[in-house]
């Protein structure tokens, strides 16, 4: 007989989660794994709220299922120690992501790139190894195969740190593997969000010009005085678009919603580059003429493997680059959810795990 | 007041032309100019005829210019060279491709890469600097610089290796510039037709697994035993493209149909590369999650730089590589842009221009 989620692990656990497509959240009960050798157990102090969280608490891209307790930007304190963990000590600072598994033997595991692994475990709403369904951040404590841990620098705050565990490697990964980190090139960021004001940062941290393009007009006094962007275009401007055509050596493409990407190529540069990283829910239109006319390309990039993701926090914590957050309380959490819905934040919510989950 | 095309230049030439969308062309007198001291003057002895030709002579585009002479894979002898020419001398086997000019000092240029230079001059309808408009070489004479001409291989037939000026290079370069040469790699190769076919047999050449991805069953046989394909994928039938999915480094795709993208990144493996040489008039829908899924990647390539044309030249005639051609006489040419339109052909038609195109 299938056990419940209560019942299928020996540790207590506790958290939010959806049970449904309306993607409500609400106090649940469920368990954890025994803390086996090669794990480590974190008490979880704050959770970024993703996007994707959103997406996926409300099934938007249909391999959902319930219950779902979202959260894969976790960072917390280390409470136990599996036998043959040696990388990390009680106490420690560390972070989990989007990943906690993959095969461990494949051709994409052993080059590092667990997020390319066909057998890749997610934080939450994935099987794992034993059969088990995995819970995420919006919780209590977390289990993890210590090869999936991070560790958070020690000038890194915790809260203001977790959205890099997702937003941070989704955006550095391809910036690193598409070469976009030559200093002086011309970098466009495309959407203002939780991978958008990132990107921004490590862009300028690279060394890079940075001109954000956003449909929202109202975000560029911020984007150019507080997060050092150098340019702002409204997208739905044609003189300006006009003006930036053949500008930009690359460009990240962090929006989600559906988009034309016929303007966002022909701004590139020949030989540039459009790499995307939003997750729209349906195709969108792929011009191919400026493909061929300018030799661009196309790319997408998923999150990071583990050591990438650890180079990313080690990078963002030499230049003191952290997210913008707005740090909330656990029954914050279903308003949060419709506020990013509007994208009305400026730009990672965080739960208070620590302070504000009770039972 | 404006001169007539047979009085704009100093020298007589001849050739056939589109003068409207119907395509059809006709016996056409017009001029080339005088050999500048960079130039170099060849009487054509063969044309390969370009899906491009087709689409320009009918204005698919909208950006033609009639009357239109088309031809931009065109071969011949040297019949004299300017004072300041190098590398070539009378007798010489040479040919032109796509292009005869360009500013020769943006970045594009400065790299051997006149092709993406945005003053690019193409080998007909298009203006030249002189204000003219250019003839391509459906034509008894061709005039270009130097820069703009490749030498043929002694052992490559001229005939056949017309077509890889233009079909040729569009494939070759981005088989190089997108790292789809190395031994042992898997490259799919979508559609088999003028450029299809010389895809292959590059990728042959460089040591690859190659499979053909075709919509049409019955060229099987000549992928397999004719061209040296590894495989064969039907793209409609799809069990044998589930089994195929994530086996290919890289794929070609030479189709210029509309066509659904999604089976093809599905064949590519995590961090394959799908490359556009044919350009469909519309977009195309992209599947956004597989591309992120897997690290991939949808590029365009456009022929290639004058450098590399050479280079790929030369590869060929050490690989004895040429296209699979049907000679043709001139005055067959609007047959064959109606067997063209059908995919009629195994694989380029190239008009024997020494020996049929004569003056009225």
């Amino acid at each position: 007989m299938v056990k419940s989620p209560e019942e299928e692990h020996p540790q207590k656990a506790f958290g939010w989660a959806a049970r449904d497509p309306s993607g409500t959240l609400s106090p649940f009960h469920f368990s954890r794994r025994e803390n086996g050798d090669e794990d480590v157990t974190v008490k979880i102090l704050y959770c970024g709220v993703c996007h994707s969280d959103l997406h996926s608490v409300k099934n938007e891209w249909g391999i959902t299922r319930y219950p779902i307790v979202p959260g894969h930007e976790i960072v917390g304190i280390v409470i136990q120690l599996g036998n043959n963990v040696k990388k990390f000590k009680m106490g420690d600072r560390v972070g989990v992501g989007v990943l906690v598994g993959s095969c461990k033997t494949c051709e994409t595991c052993q080059q590092d790139l667990e997020n390319y692994c066909p057998s890749m475990i997610f934080t939450y709403n994935s099987t794992s190894q034993d059969g088990t369904r995995t819970y995420g951040g919006y919780s209590d404590i977390v289990v993890v195969d210590q090869r999936y841990v991070l560790r958070i620098p020690d000038n890194m705050p915790l809260d203001a740190g977790a959205p890099l565990l997702c937003a941070g490697i989704t955006v550095y990964s391809p910036m690193k593997y598409y070469g976009m980190t030559e200093p002086g090139k011309h970098l466009g960021v495309a959407g203002l969000g939780g991978l958008g004001h990132v990107a921004v940062k490590l862009g300028k941290a690279f060394g890079l010009k940075v001109t954000v393009i956003s449909t929202s007009p109202n975000k560029e006094d911020e984007a150019i005085n507080k997060l050092g962007a150098d340019c702002f275009l409204v997208s739905t401007n044609p003189e300006k678009v006009q003006a930036a055509l053949g500008t930009m050596d690359y460009i990240i493409d962090t929006v989600s919603a559906i988009h034309s990407l016929g303007p966002l190529l022909a701004m590139l540069k020949l030989n540039g580059k459009l790499i995307t990283v939003g997750l729209p829910d349906k195709p969108l239109e792929l011009p191919i003429f400026p493909l061929v006319m300018g030799r661009k390309l196309i790319g997408g990039s998923d999150i990071g493997g583990i050591k990438e993701t650890q180079e990313m926090l080690d990078f963002c914590a030499k230049h003191n680059i952290t997210a913008d957050i707005e740090l909330i309380q656990m029954d914050y959490i279903n308003t949060a959810m419709k506020r990013l819905s509007k994208s009305d934040v400026k730009y990672r919510f965080v739960i208070d795990v620590a302070n504000s989950l009770s039972q | 007041m404006a001169k007539s095309a047979e009085q704009e230049h100093p020298t007589k030439a001849f050739g056939w032309a589109a003068t409207d969308t119907s395509g059809v062309l006709s016996p056409f007198k017009f001029s080339r100019r005088e050999t500048g001291e960079k130039d170099v003057r060849f009487k054509v002895l063969y044309c390969g005829i370009c899906h491009s030709d087709l689409h320009m002579a009918k204005n698919d585009w909208g950006t033609s210019t009639y009357p239109i002479v088309p031809g931009h894979e065109i071969v011949g002898i040297v019949t004299e060279v300017g004072s300041k020419v190098g590398k070539f001398k009378v007798g010489d086997r040479v040919g032109v491709e796509c292009m005869v000019g360009a500013c020769h000092s943006c970045d594009s240029c400065d790299n051997d890469l006149e092709n993406y230079c945005p003053k690019m001059v193409f080998t007909y309808s298009a203006p030249y600097h002189d204000g003219t408009t250019t003839y391509g070489g459906y034509s008894d004479v061709m005039v270009a610089e130097e820069r703009y001409v490749v030498r043929i291989p002694d052992n490559l037939p001229l005939d056949a290796g017309a077509p890889l000026l233009c079909a040729g290079i569009t494939v070759y370069s981005p088989l190089q510039h997108f790292g789809l040469t190395k031994p042992g790699m898997h490259i799919g190769v979508v559609g088999l037709g003028g450029l299809g076919h010389v895809a292959v047999k590059f990728a042959k050449g460089f040591g690859v697994k190659v499979t053909v991805i075709s919509t049409s069953p019955s060229k099987k046989k000549e992928a397999i035993e004719h061209l040296g394909a590894d495989y064969f994928l039907v793209s409609r039938d799809p069990d044998q493209m589930q089994a195929a999915m994530g086996t290919m480094d890289g794929i070609i795709d030479t189709v210029s149909a509309v066509h659904p993208l999604l089976p093809l990144i599905g064949l590519l493996k995590s961090q394959g590369k799908l490359v556009m040489v044919g350009a469909p008039n519309r977009p195309l829908e992209l599947p956004v999650f597989p591309l992120i899924m897997g690290r991939k990647v949808v590029a365009g390539s456009c022929i290639g730089g004058m450098k590399e044309t050479q280079e790929m030249i030369d590869f060929a005639g050490k690989h004895n590589i040429t296209a699979d051609v049907e000679v043709i006489p001139m005055d067959y040419v609007n047959t064959a842009m109606e067997r063209l339109e059908k995919a009629d052909v195994r694989y380029r038609f190239v008009i024997d221009i020494g020996n049929t195109l004569k003056s009225a």
